[in-house]
């Protein structure tokens, strides 16, 4: 299946944002939630389909014009599967545009590698200097009781022109040492929570295996490993709440 | 290509401070994850197709694009969220270059390179090419662990000698990507990143008694 | 310079001699360059007390600073800030990855960079001692990294480690036999050990001390002010 999505949200001139496109199919489809009074917009995913499965080639491109707020989410997590013999590794690829004082959170619910899947999923954000992102992305490995599938994830973050941060995550059999103390020791979840962009909270370790760091450039990288996603959840999701939430 | 030089570069008895650096096993060692030979091997193949994987290429771009260090540096910089990630690759840069410069003629590389941008530069002074570049810091990223856990744990040296040799095949086929892709633009090259690395380094950094320095 | 050249009796330990190719009267670096003296010898002689010692006996006169390659605690460092002996800035303490000796002589990148460290955070510096993690007999500085290099013992080692010889006994710039105090509670015969502690070093000196009786560590004290004072001045 291939499927494409589009959100545009700019600002409406009075302190708010509308979004301009918000366009998608099934299985990317996209709803507005929330309150319509307030500065920034939510839109959900709502999934149309379960998925991503063996085959499917899906795109979403944001696009955060200058001084709009903008949160995206998931109702539900997403499920890599299989697809039918022979068919392609499933593939997200994600692109997104963050303008001068505009601010993009991505908080999707976690990704699940279900036995025998085999995805890709692609990320690239640019923002604009003066730009804010939240950018969340947690991952488990294996539903209960299950080896992981195959998950190859790419993310680049650019900021003000320059590259932030390049990270790439490979787990499931195709990924060599995995599931060692190197890279996940064991752990069947892990979460990535990139903050690009000024005004955010000072490094800090975060209790067991977690950890808020400084990037070279100018945001950081919060970093967690878990059993399960609830581990990774308590180390994240506080910093994920926004002002008013 | 003289492969003596190979070996002189790759040297374990180099004096380029590596020695004191763990790669993250004493971290891995402290949190119980590696205990034993069988975890060594894990540890080892993780870091290998991560850490590994990322410096082969950054060694082999350095080693084929002998004016483009800054991008490949800041390259690395952007595949290093560990903020005590970066100190380790750069002091290790910084140990390196002194070596190397007692060695090799070695252009202008600043006062702390990250680690596989100055094995690139050292590589290419030497006279070797890309892939060796990539050999040589692939095999750092491991020998230097194994090392450390046979010093740590007092693990059977042989059993972890057996380790690396049978990494080895890995190691050549990482190094001949790496050889392959240094044309690419910067943001292309891999970046595999290990997020027990991440983790592991940045609570080793906040010890107060450690016996490496990373 | 040598040890007299002497009969090796079928009954006598076996023993080395300086090595003829090493001039122990190498040339001292010019200023401002600091001097650097390397401070080793086996665990528990008593490194951490002289370098102590003589940060309290030079401290005011010279700036000076300290690597240590010991285990190194915060504890530590508060304890030689309440004795007003170095504020912890001049003191830096280097990872040795569990190779204390290849850290003071095989590689010694990571002293190197915490003298340089100390230096660019500091300013100019008279002196900086390099005191080498806890070691064997053999454990000796590269000279990559110190200028001159005093190797510590005690009595209470046993009276025979001069006799043992080894690079350490053998060829350092100044031999401390430490804990003097001990000597009668231990056994230990300090005419023995001089007598021995002369034939392995020929004139390389050799001084005795304990720190008990003198706080000030005032002979290697002594020894490091005529080192600093024999500097080529700065050009």
């Amino acid at each position: 299946m291939r499927a494409e999505a589009r959100i545009v949200a700019e600002a409406d001139g009075r302190g708010g944002t509308r979004l301009r496109v918000l366009r998608g199919e099934s299985p990317l489809l996209l709803r507005r939630t929330g309150p319509r009074a307030g500065g920034a917009v939510t839109v959900h995913l709502v999934g149309g389909a379960a998925g991503p499965l063996g085959g499917d080639d899906l795109r979403l491109d944001v696009e955060v014009g200058p001084a709009a707020r903008l949160t995206v989410r998931s109702v539900a997590a997403q499920l890599a599967l299989p697809g039918r013999a022979g068919a392609p590794p499933s593939r997200l690829e994600i692109r997104a545009a963050v303008a001068a004082d505009a601010t993009l959170r991505w908080l999707p619910e976690p990704l699940i590698a279900a036995a025998g899947c085999r995805h890709r999923a692609g990320t690239r954000v640019e923002v604009a200097a003066g730009g804010r992102l939240l950018w969340r992305d947690d991952l488990v490995c294996g539903r209960h009781d299950e080896p992981s599938g195959d998950v190859r994830a790419d993310v680049t973050i650019r900021y003000a022109g320059s590259t932030l941060h390049r990270h790439e995550l490979a787990v499931g059999p195709g990924a060599p040492g995995w599931s060692g103390a190197a890279v996940l020791g064991g752990g069947r979840a892990v979460g990535a929570l990139v903050l690009a962009g000024p005004g955010w909270p000072e490094p800090a370790l975060l209790g067991g295996d977690a950890a808020l760091m400084p990037l070279a450039g100018p945001g950081l990288l919060a970093s967690a490993v878990g059993r399960d996603i609830r581990q990774v959840r308590a180390a994240l999701d506080p910093l994920c709440a926004a002002p008013g939430e | 290509m003289s492969l003596a030089t190979l070996l002189v570069l790759a040297d374990g008895r180099l004096p380029a401070g590596g020695h004191a650096h763990s790669g993250g096993l004493e971290a891995a060692v402290a949190a119980g994850r590696v205990r034993d030979v069988g975890d060594l091997g894990g540890f080892l193949r993780g870091r290998l197709h991560t850490t590994g994987l990322v410096s082969a290429a950054f060694a082999a771009g350095a080693c084929a694009r002998t004016g483009d260090f800054r991008d490949l540096d800041r390259g690395l910089d952007a595949r290093t969220p560990s903020p005590a990630l970066r100190r380790a690759s750069r002091a290790q840069g910084r140990a390196l270059l002194r070596a190397g410069r007692a060695m090799w003629s070695l252009p202008e590389l600043g006062r702390e390179p990250h680690h596989p941008v100055a094995l690139g530069a050292l590589a290419a002074a030497a006279g070797l090419g890309p892939r060796e570049a990539a050999v040589a810091a692939a095999h750092g990223t491991v020998s230097g662990p194994a090392g450390a856990a046979v010093r740590l744990l007092g693990l059977d040296p042989y059993a972890v000698h057996a380790l690396l040799a049978r990494l080895a095949p890995e190691i050549d086929r990482i190094a001949a990507d790496a050889a392959a892709r240094t044309d690419d633009p910067v943001d292309d090259l891999p970046a595999a990143g290990a997020p027990l690395l991440d983790l592991g380094a940045e609570l080793h950094a906040t010890w107060e008694v450690r016996l490496f320095a990373s | 310079m040598h040890p007299e050249p002497h009969e090796h009796g079928p009954d006598e330990a076996p023993h080395s001699h300086p090595d003829p190719g090493v001039d122990p009267h190498a040339p001292l670096p010019a200023a401002p360059r600091a001097l650097r003296i390397g401070i080793g010898g086996p665990v528990g002689s008593g490194k951490t007390a002289l370098v102590a010692a003589l940060c309290r006996a030079l401290g005011a006169e010279l700036r000076l600073a300290v690597v240590t390659n010991d285990i190194y605690t915060t504890e530590d460092a508060d304890f030689l800030l309440r004795n007003g002996v170095l504020p912890a800035e001049r003191i830096r303490a280097v990872e040795t990855g569990c190779c204390p000796h290849t850290a003071i002589r095989d590689d010694i990148s990571a002293n190197l960079d915490a003298v340089e460290d100390l230096e660019a955070a500091l300013g100019p510096l008279e002196l900086v001692l390099v005191e080498s993690g806890g070691d064997n007999l053999t454990a000796t500085f590269s000279k990559g990294l110190i200028d001159r290099q005093i190797f510590v013992v005690d009595v209470a080692g046993g009276d025979k480690v001069p006799r043992k010889g080894g690079p350490g006994v053998t060829t350092a710039d100044l031999l401390v036999i430490n804990k003097t105090d001990l000597a009668p509670l231990v056994g230990a015969d300090l005419a023995v050990m001089d007598r021995d502690a002369r034939a392995r070093r020929g004139d390389l000196p050799t001084v005795f001390l304990s720190l008990v009786q003198d706080r000030a560590a005032a002979p290697v004290a002594d020894w490091i002010r005529a080192l600093v004072a024999a500097r080529v001045p700065a050009p």
